[in-house]
C-alpha cells in the first residue's frame, strides 16, 4: 500500500465484490453528487471498466438542471444500464417542499425508490453514504439491513468485523450495502483530483459561492467559497469546520428530521 | 499531496457509565476537531430539554440514545492532534451491546480502555480487555476516569492501577499508560493537570500519539483468497484482496485446499498504470497461464508456504448468538471468501472472562468467551491465528445471523498439509514376478492390516501381542507394529508434536502396506487419534485395511494406567497427552470393535482371531485381482 487513498480505494473495491458476489439483484444509487460519482468510478474500477448492475437516479423534477445535463452525458459515455425513478402521481397533485421538507423528501425521494425496488425486485441497494456526514450515517453498517418497508432498525443492527459482512437473510429482507462508509469528505475530492474523476460544475465557486452537497433546487444552498477547481476545494476543506450537510435544509426541520428520514428508508 | 498520513483507528471501551462518550466529546473539543456551533447547538438541545449539558451528547447523536443516556451503537468519528488522524470508536459499555462493541473494536489498531475511578475494576473492564486481547489488538492505554470524584487521590489512583494492571497481565496485556484524568473537567487530556502534581505520565492526547499503526501484512506468506471470477470481457479474472504478502507476475499459485497450481499470467487493473507487484492490502485481480478450474473461498499462496490443512481445528471465541452454541450443532463457518459446514466436536472449556476461571459445560451461552474444537465436514485451507491474524479467524453462522466470532489454534492437531504423498515423476513401477495369490497360495492366508486403534491404556499392546502368538502358532506370517519397534528406529526422528504424530502414522501405514504386499498379516498397535490419519492408511491399501477399535473409555483408561502416564499428563508434564489435553476421534465405521470395559482379554483375542481368519483365509478370489501388483 503507497498511501491512505490507495487503502480507502481496496477496502471500497472488497465492499462492491462483495456485494456484487453475495447478493442476487442489486443495484446502485447515483445521485449525481460526487460521493456517488466517486462509487460509481469504484464500481468501474473494481470490474475492470465495466458496471454490472443497473445505475438508479431519482428524479425529483427539482434537481437542479446542470445535474440531469451531467447524468444523461456520463450515462452515454460510460455506458450505464440507468433506471430512472419518479414519483408522477405526487407531483401530478402539487408536492413540493412547500408542504413540509420531510414530506416532500419522502413523497419524491423515498417513495418513488421503493417503488422501483419493488418493481425491479432488486435484494439489495448500494449507496453513497459516509460516516463523517452526519450522526446518524455514522450509526451505519457496511452490509446494512432493512425490513419489507425499507425500514432501519438501528437499536438492532447485525455484528460487523473482520470485514465478514452479513449476507445470510430471511426472505423479504432488504439490504443496503455503503462502499464508501469509511471516506471522509476531504478523501473524497482527494480522491477525485488523484483520478481525474468528472463533476458536476456547480461544485465550483461562481461570484463566491458554490455547492458543498447536492439536492434538490429548493432546498440545497450554496456556501461562501472561492475554490475554483479541486485543488482550491481540497484547499479550503482542509481548513473549515463548517458541516457538509450545512446546506441541506431538510436535516435541520426539527432535531430528529434527518434521523426520521434515515429510519424510513431515505438514503 | 498524496503524503496524507491514514488515520489511526483506536477505540474507547469500558464499563457502562466509567466515561467513555464524555472523553470523547471532550477529546474531540480540546482538540478542535468539532465543526463550529456544535458545542452550543448541543447546549441548546440540553436547555431545551431542562437538562445540563453533557459532553457525551456529541457522540450520542440519536435521539433514542439521548433519551436513554446509554451509547447504543458503534460511532465513528476522526480527530486530528498535531501528530496525526486518527478516527476514534465509541463502543458501547452496555453488556447486552457486546456485538457493537466487537464491530467497533474489531477494526481497531490501539484501545483506550476507561475505569472510573471511584468504582475501580468493574465486571465489563474485564471483559472488554479480555475481549480486544481476544480480537488481536496489542495496544491498550488505560484511563482513570473521573478522579475529581476521588479528590485527585493518588493513593486511590495506584490501588486501581494495580488492579487492572493484575487483570491485563494474567490475559497477556501490558498497557501502555495509565493515565489519571477527569475528562469532564479537562484534566490530563492535552496538557498535564495541577491538580494531579503526583502524576509524571503522558497525557491522554500525548498516550495516543504514542501508538503504533498497524502494518499491512507484507511480510508474511503470501494468502491470497478468491473473491470472485470475472469473465466480462476475453479476461479470466481471479479477483481477490491480498490478506497477507506479495504476488507478482510469473508466480506459481497453489490454490488451498483444492491443491491446484498455476501461474500468475498478468495482474489487471483499470485506469491505473500496469502493474507486475501486488502486495497486502491491495484489491486486485490476475490472470493465470492455464484455465484451472478455480472457484470463491479457495486461497491462493506461494507454493513452499501454503496454508494448513484440516477438517478439525480448535478456536477460542466469544458468542453472540441469542441461543447458545451447544455440542454436536452445526452453523456456517465464515474463514476469509470461504465458507464450510462445521459442527462442534466439543466445547473444552468456558471462560470466566471476569475471573479467568475455567468451567465444563457442553454449551456456551451469549456474550461468552470459550475454547471449543470445530470439525468441517472436508479440509478448511487455515493458519492458527498466531501465524497469520487474516487467516486465522472466521465467524460462524446460524441461520441468518452472525452468531459468534472466533481465532483458530492448532495445538495439539496435526496439519494434513502434508497428507497426498508426493510421488517422484521419474520413479516407475518394477513387475514383481511372485503374485500375490502365490504368495497368498503358499502362506495358506491372504496379506492384511490390523489397524488397533485406541486410548492409551485401553488395551491394545495386550491383545495384539497375544493375537501375534497364535497366529503364529497356527500357521500364519503375523507381525506386530508398535511404539518399541518402530519408534525406536524407523521413526526415531519423530516426536510427538501433531505434525510429527500424523508423519509417524503415515509411515506405519505405508511399512504396513510393504508387509501386507509381502503377503503377511501385520497388526499396528497405535493410539492413532486422528481419523484423517486413519483414513490415510487406509487409503494406501483399500482392500485389506480392518480398523479395529479397542474401545474403553478415558475414565477407565485413567484408572488402568498401566505406564502411569495419564498420571503425569493430568499434572501437565505431559503436554499434548489424547484423551486429556489433545483429543481423539473414535473411529466412526470401524470393521470391529473390542470393547474392554465389557470383555476380558481372552475374549477379545478370540474375535479378533475369529475375524482375521474368517477374513484372510477366505479361498483366494476376484478381490485378489483388484490390488495391481505394481509397487513403488
Amino acid at each position: 500500500m503507497t498511501s491512505d487513498l490507495d487503502a480507502l480505494e481496496a477496502q471500497s473495491i472488497f465492499i462492491l465484490r462483495e456485494a456484487f458476489n453475495r447478493i442476487d439483484k442489486i443495484a446502485m444509487l447515483w445521485s449525481i453528487g460526487k460521493d456517488s460519482n466517486v462509487m460509481l468510478w469504484l464500481a468501474r474500477k473494481a470490474f475492470f471498466g465495466h458496471v454490472p448492475f443497473p445505475v438508479i437516479h431519482v428524479d425529483t423534477s427539482y434537481k437542479i438542471p446542470e445535474m440531469i445535463e451531467f447524468r444523461e452525458r456520463y450515462a452515454r459515455e460510460w455506458n450505464l444500464p440507468l433506471i430512472i425513478g419518479g414519483n408522477k402521481a405526487a407531483l401530478a397533485e402539487g408536492m413540493s417542499p412547500d408542504r413540509g421538507r420531510v414530506t416532500c423528501c419522502s413523497a419524491l425521494k423515498t417513495e418513488p425508490l421503493k417503488e422501483v425496488i419493488r418493481e425491479h425486485g432488486f435484494t439489495g441497494i448500494i449507496a453513497g453514504i459516509r460516516r463523517d456526514e452526519e450522526g446518524t450515517r455514522a450509526k451505519e453498517r457496511v452490509f446494512s439491513p432493512r425490513n419489507a418497508a425499507a425500514e432501519w432498525d438501528f437499536k438492532d443492527q447485525p455484528p460487523e468485523f473482520w470485514d465478514q459482512f452479513k449476507t445470510d437473510f430471511a426472505p423479504g429482507t432488504h439490504l443496503r450495502i455503503h462502499p464508501l462508509l469509511h471516506w471522509g469528505e476531504l478523501d473524497v475530492w482527494r480522491y477525485i483530483e488523484r483520478e481525474n474523476i468528472p463533476m458536476v460544475d456547480l461544485y465550483f465557486a461562481k461570484n463566491g459561492r458554490r455547492y458543498r452537497s447536492l439536492g434538490c433546487a429548493p432546498c440545497t444552498g450554496t456556501v461562501e467559497s472561492n475554490a475554483t477547481t479541486v485543488a482550491e476545494i481540497i484547499e479550503e476543506l482542509r481548513t473549515t469546520k463548517t458541516s457538509e450537510r450545512s446546506g441541506r435544509a431538510q436535516d435541520k426541520e426539527s432535531e430528529d428530521a434527518f434521523e426520521r428520514l434515515r429510519q424510513q428508508g431515505y438514503m | 499531496m498524496n503524503a496524507v498520513l491514514r488515520p489511526l483507528k483506536i477505540v474507547i471501551v469500558g464499563h457502562v457509565d466509567h466515561g467513555k462518550s464524555t472523553l470523547v466529546g471532550r477529546l474531540l473539543h480540546e482538540t478542535g476537531s468539532l465543526p463550529d456551533g456544535k458545542v452550543e447547538n448541543l447546549r441548546a438541545v440540553c436547555d431545551k430539554r431542562g437538562m445540563p449539558f453533557e459532553w457525551a451528547f456529541v457522540m450520542d447523536a440519536l435521539q433514542a440514545e439521548r433519551d436513554q443516556g446509554i451509547t447504543i451503537d458503534t460511532s465513528q468519528i476522526p480527530f486530528k492532534t498535531a501528530l496525526r488522524p486518527y478516527v476514534i470508536i465509541d463502543a458501547p459499555g452496555h453488556k447486552e451491546f457486546l456485538k457493537n462493541m466487537v464491530t467497533g473494536a474489531a477494526s481497531a489498531e490501539a484501545a483506550v480502555l476507561v475505569i472510573d475511578a471511584l468504582e475501580g475494576v468493574q465486571e465489563q473492564s474485564r471483559r472488554h480487555g479480555y475481549l480486544l486481547h481476544l480480537l488481536g489488538l496489542r495496544q491498550l492505554a488505560v484511563v482513570v476516569n473521573k478522579m475529581d470524584a476521588v479528590a485527585f487521590s493518588q493513593e486511590r489512583f495506584d490501588a486501581v492501577s494495580a488492579e487492572i494492571r493484575a487483570y491485563l497481565g494474567e490475559i497477556g496485556v501490558s498497557p501502555t499508560h495509565i493515565i489519571p484524568i477527569a475528562a469532564r473537567h479537562g484534566d490530563n487530556m492535552v496538557s498535564r493537570s495541577e491538580r494531579t502534581p503526583w502524576y509524571q505520565g503522558p497525557t491522554v492526547v500525548q498516550a495516543l500519539d504514542a501508538f503504533q499503526p498497524a502494518a499491512e501484512a507484507t511480510a508474511l506468506p503470501l494468502r491470497f483468497p478468491v473473491q470472485d471470477i470475472y469473465k466480462f470481457d476475453h479476461r479470466r479474472i481471479v479477483a481477490g484482496r491480498i490478506e497477507s504478502g506479495r504476488l507478482k507476475v510469473g508466480d506459481r499459485l497453489l490454490f488451498s485446499p483444492s491443491g491446484k497450481t498455476a501461474r500468475v499470467a498478468s495482474i489487471e487493473s483499470w485506469n491505473a498504470p500496469a502493474q507486475s507487484v501486488a502486495v497486502a492490502g491491495q484489491s486486485v485481480g490476475v490472470t493465470l497461464d492455464e484455465q484451472i478450474f478455480i472457484e470463491r473461498g479457495q486461497i491462493a499462496s506461494l507454493l513452499e508456504q501454503p496454508p494448513m490443512g484440516s477438517d478439525l481445528f480448535r478456536a477460542r471465541l466469544f458468542w453472540l448468538g441469542r441461543t447458545p452454541l451447544t455440542e454436536g450443532r452445526r452453523y456456517k463457518l465464515k474463514l476469509a471468501t470461504a465458507e464450510h459446514i462445521v459442527a462442534v466436536e466439543k466445547v473444552e472449556r468456558v471462560i470466566d472472562v471476569t475471573d479467568l476461571a475455567t468451567a465444563e459445560s457442553r454449551s456456551v451461552e451469549r456474550n461468552a468467551v470459550a475454547e471449543v474444537l470445530l470439525r468441517a465436514a472436508g479440509p478448511v485451507a487455515l493458519d492458527p491465528f498466531t501465524d497469520n491474524p487474516r487467516t486465522g479467524r472466521f465467524v460462524l453462522v446460524d441461520q441468518y445471523d452472525i452468531v459468534g466470532g472466533g481465532v483458530i489454534s492448532m495445538d495439539g492437531l496435526p496439519d494434513s498439509r502434508c497428507a497426498p504423498s508426493v510421488v517422484g515423476q521419474d520413479l516407475t513401477a518394477v513387475q514383481h514376478k511372485v503374485t500375490p495369490q502365490s504368495r497368498a497360495a503358499a502362506n495358506r492366508h491372504r496379506g492384511g492390516v490390523i489397524w488397533l486403534t485406541g486410548l492409551s491404556g485401553a488395551g491394545k499392546s495386550s491383545i495384539s501381542m497375544e493375537v501375534e502368538r497364535r497366529l503364529f502358532h497356527r500357521g500364519f506370517q503375523v507381525f506386530t507394529l508398535d511404539g518399541d519397534n518402530i519408534r525406536q528406529g524407523l521413526n526415531s526422528d519423530l516426536g510427538f508434536g501433531p505434525e510429527d504424530r500424523a508423519e509417524n502414522i503415515r509411515r506405519i501405514g505405508e511399512v504396513a502396506n510393504l508387509f501386507v504386499q509381502a503377503g503377511m498379516v501385520v497388526i499396528t498397535s497405535f493410539i492413532s487419534p486422528y481419523r484423517a490419519d486413519r483414513d490415510r492408511a487406509r487409503a494406501a491399501n483399500p482392500t485389506s485395511f480392518h480398523e479395529v477399535w479397542v474401545k474403553a473409555g478415558v475414565e477407565e483408561c485413567k484408572r488402568r494406567d498401566p505406564k502411569g502416564l495419564y498420571a503425569k499428563a493430568v499434572a501437565g508434564t505431559i503436554p499434548d497427552f489424547t484423551g486429556i489435553s489433545a483429543p481423539y476421534e473414535e473411529p466412526l465405521h470401524p470393521e470391529l470393535v473390542l470393547d474392554t470395559e465389557k470383555l476380558s482379554l481372552e475374549e477379545t483375542v478370540d474375535r479378533l482371531i475369529r475375524y482375521i481368519e474368517r477374513d484372510m483365509q477366505r479361498e483366494p478370489g476376484v478381490d485378489l485381482e483388484s490390488r495391481p501388483d505394481a509397487s513403488i
